[in-house]
């Protein structure tokens, strides 16, 4: 475990035809070329399957049951935490606690933790590429205990501006949200360096790693990070479910989020005592075959092999630079792509990122048009809204041909009218 | 049935009422938060007439093909006869099915004109939300 994003010596090509015959969804001819990964995944047959197998054999709830489907759906359950944990190499399985996505996960800390630790005069410290999912709960948290937000910002290239780091984090930063990778531009952020120094700084760090875990390796160990969250329905699993790590020394001391079932020891009346962590954190009933579900993703993306999928996305998003480079009035936004993940935003002069999107609705190729959840850097970039093409396991070069002739076609209509 | 057909590019290429009036009576601007799309409509009103109406904005072909129409629509109309426009009017006035999203780039020129207007709130067709 050298390597900061990869493991080399799990290498092997993907056999994406292979792969592609677990997602029934490609089955039709011409298949649909689906380049919106980064919003949400599609989902292969061992995940859709394993959810059937809880509803259809062992359907109970957890934890509670004394018989048998009970402890086999409790026994599942926390088999896909173990899955989990693994997967970012948690050093405890009780560290990961399940959520319904990223920003469920965000929100316990800025409310569980930030109630203990934030208070008027703190700082947080976010940057320009955040999703609103890694803003807004900090917003509201500054507003709730008077604290402030800082921003470290971003070159024109879209890579953080390192030179400011100094200057941003100071004594009165208790916390750096940041984000691994930009959903936007599709930056690949040098967490390692933030988090240590942030820590130096007396800071504790959370990563919003929802476009970092499902595409390549994360270890939560050698990052040394305090707070990870990610989505379920962004690697090939249900929606539905998230993950939310913290160290144990910092979830132990962190008051519950929601109050109710499964979180507690005993009740009385005018008083509870709290389960240990992960339930603690887990009130009511969860997202069970959800959960099995998010197993048996790791299960897939693992046996496809993390370094593999990194190295087919960086593959793919090299060649579609070189394509759409060809393409007039284009502007592609972010860093070049050897400094990225399999994220593309773009811009044709000319044609609105609707029309861009819905041109290219009406040849089977699937990409997103908006503010993609990230106003801010909308704005920072001088832009409305982009298009933007997202790359996973399953996509081709094939694909990319499509979103390139798609957008040939745009152009015929829209820009020869235009004048 | 395509989205990209012939008459809504017409309206895009070459908009109907685009601009500006020196002097309005009602001027009104809003955008759609889901895309940042903006629309800004002029009135010009006589005896609770429309006697005058300009839009301008940026954003995509449906929204501003909408716009477009819409102007066209409500030129020499009474103020309580454009009140009763409604969404279902829109969208047989764009005359081609359009998804969710799109829906509210059609509506966004409806909205500015009855925030404007009317003061009223929302997007058409789900103010009471
Ligand atoms: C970087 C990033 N953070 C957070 C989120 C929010 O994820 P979710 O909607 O699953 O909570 C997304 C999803 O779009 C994302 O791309």
């Amino acid at each position: 475990m050298t390597q900061k994003t990869m493991h080399t010596s799990d290498f092997r090509p993907l056999d994406v035809q292979a792969i592609r015959e677990d997602f029934p969804i490609f089955a039709e001819t011409p298949p649909l070329a689906f380049l919106d990964s980064a919003a949400s995944t599609q989902t292969p047959r061992p995940v859709v399957e394993a959810m059937d197998a809880y509803y259809d054999t062992y359907r109970s709830n957890i934890h509670r049951g004394i018989y048998r489907i009970s402890e086999e759906a409790t026994d599942q359950y926390e088999k896909a935490r173990q899955k989990v944990a693994r997967l970012i190499n948690a050093p405890r399985t009780s560290e990961v606690i399940f959520t319904r996505n990223t920003t469920e996960s965000i929100n316990l800390v800025a409310y569980s933790w930030g109630s203990l630790h934030i208070q008027q005069g703190d700082e947080i410290v976010l940057t320009d590429l955040e999703h609103h999912s890694n803003l807004v709960p900090w917003q509201m948290l500054a507003q709730r205990t008077g604290a402030s937000l800082r921003y470290l910002e971003i070159t024109d290239r879209g890579l953080l501006d390192f030179t400011q780091l100094q200057d941003v984090l100071t004594e009165k930063t208790k916390l750096v949200a940041i984000t691994h990778v930009s959903n936007v531009l599709g930056t690949i952020n040098p967490i390692q360096s933030v988090i240590d120094a942030a820590h130096a700084a007396g800071a504790k760090v959370i990563v919003d790693a929802a476009q970092s875990v499902p595409h390549f390796h994360v270890d939560v160990q050698q990052l040394d990070c305090d707070f990870l969250a990610f989505s379920g329905h962004k690697m090939c699993g249900p929606t539905g479910v998230g993950v939310l790590y913290g160290k144990m020394e910092l979830l132990d001391d962190m008051p519950p989020f929601l109050g109710g079932g499964s979180m507690i020891r005993s009740v009385e009346r005018d008083i509870s005592t709290y389960a240990d962590v992960p339930a603690k954190f887990e009130a009511g009933t969860p997202s069970i075959a959800e959960a099995i579900g998010l197993g048996a993703a790791v299960d897939y993306i693992t046996q496809a092999g993390l370094a593999s999928i990194h190295v087919h996305e960086q593959e793919l998003t090299k060649y579609a630079h070189e394509r759409l480079q060809e393409i007039e009035s284009i502007t592609m936004y972010g860093p070049a792509p050897h400094q990225k993940a399999g994220v593309i935003s773009f811009d044709i002069e000319g044609i609105h990122p609707h029309d861009v999107a819905g041109i290219l609705d009406t040849h089977n190729v699937a990409i997103r048009a908006g503010h993609h959840c990230a106003q801010p850097l909308m704005k920072k970039l001088d832009v409305i809204a982009t298009a933007r093409a997202s790359f996973y396991l399953y996509n081709t070069i094939e694909d990319v041909d499509r979103l390139c002739e798609g957008l040939q076609k745009a152009q015929t209509l829209m820009i020869r009218r235009n004048k | 049935m395509n989205i990209y057909q012939e008459e809504l590019l017409d309206h895009y290429e070459n908009p109907s009422n685009y601009g500006t009036l020196p002097n309005p009576d009602i001027s009104h601007e809003e955008d759609n938060p889901l895309c940042g799309d903006r629309i800004r409509m002029d009135l010009l009103i006589e005896d609770d007439i429309i006697k005058e109406v300009r839009f301008c904005g940026h954003g995509c072909t449906i929204s501003l093909a909408a716009a477009s129409m819409l102007t066209e629509k409500i030129k020499g109309k009474t103020l309580t006869e454009v009140k009763n426009i409604t969404r279902e009017d829109i969208m047989d006035m764009v005359g081609i099915p359009l998804g969710p999203v799109r829906v509210k780039c059609a509506l966004l020129a409806l909205k500015v004109l009855k925030a404007g207007a009317y003061g009223i709130k929302g997007w058409p067709g789900e103010e009471e939300q």
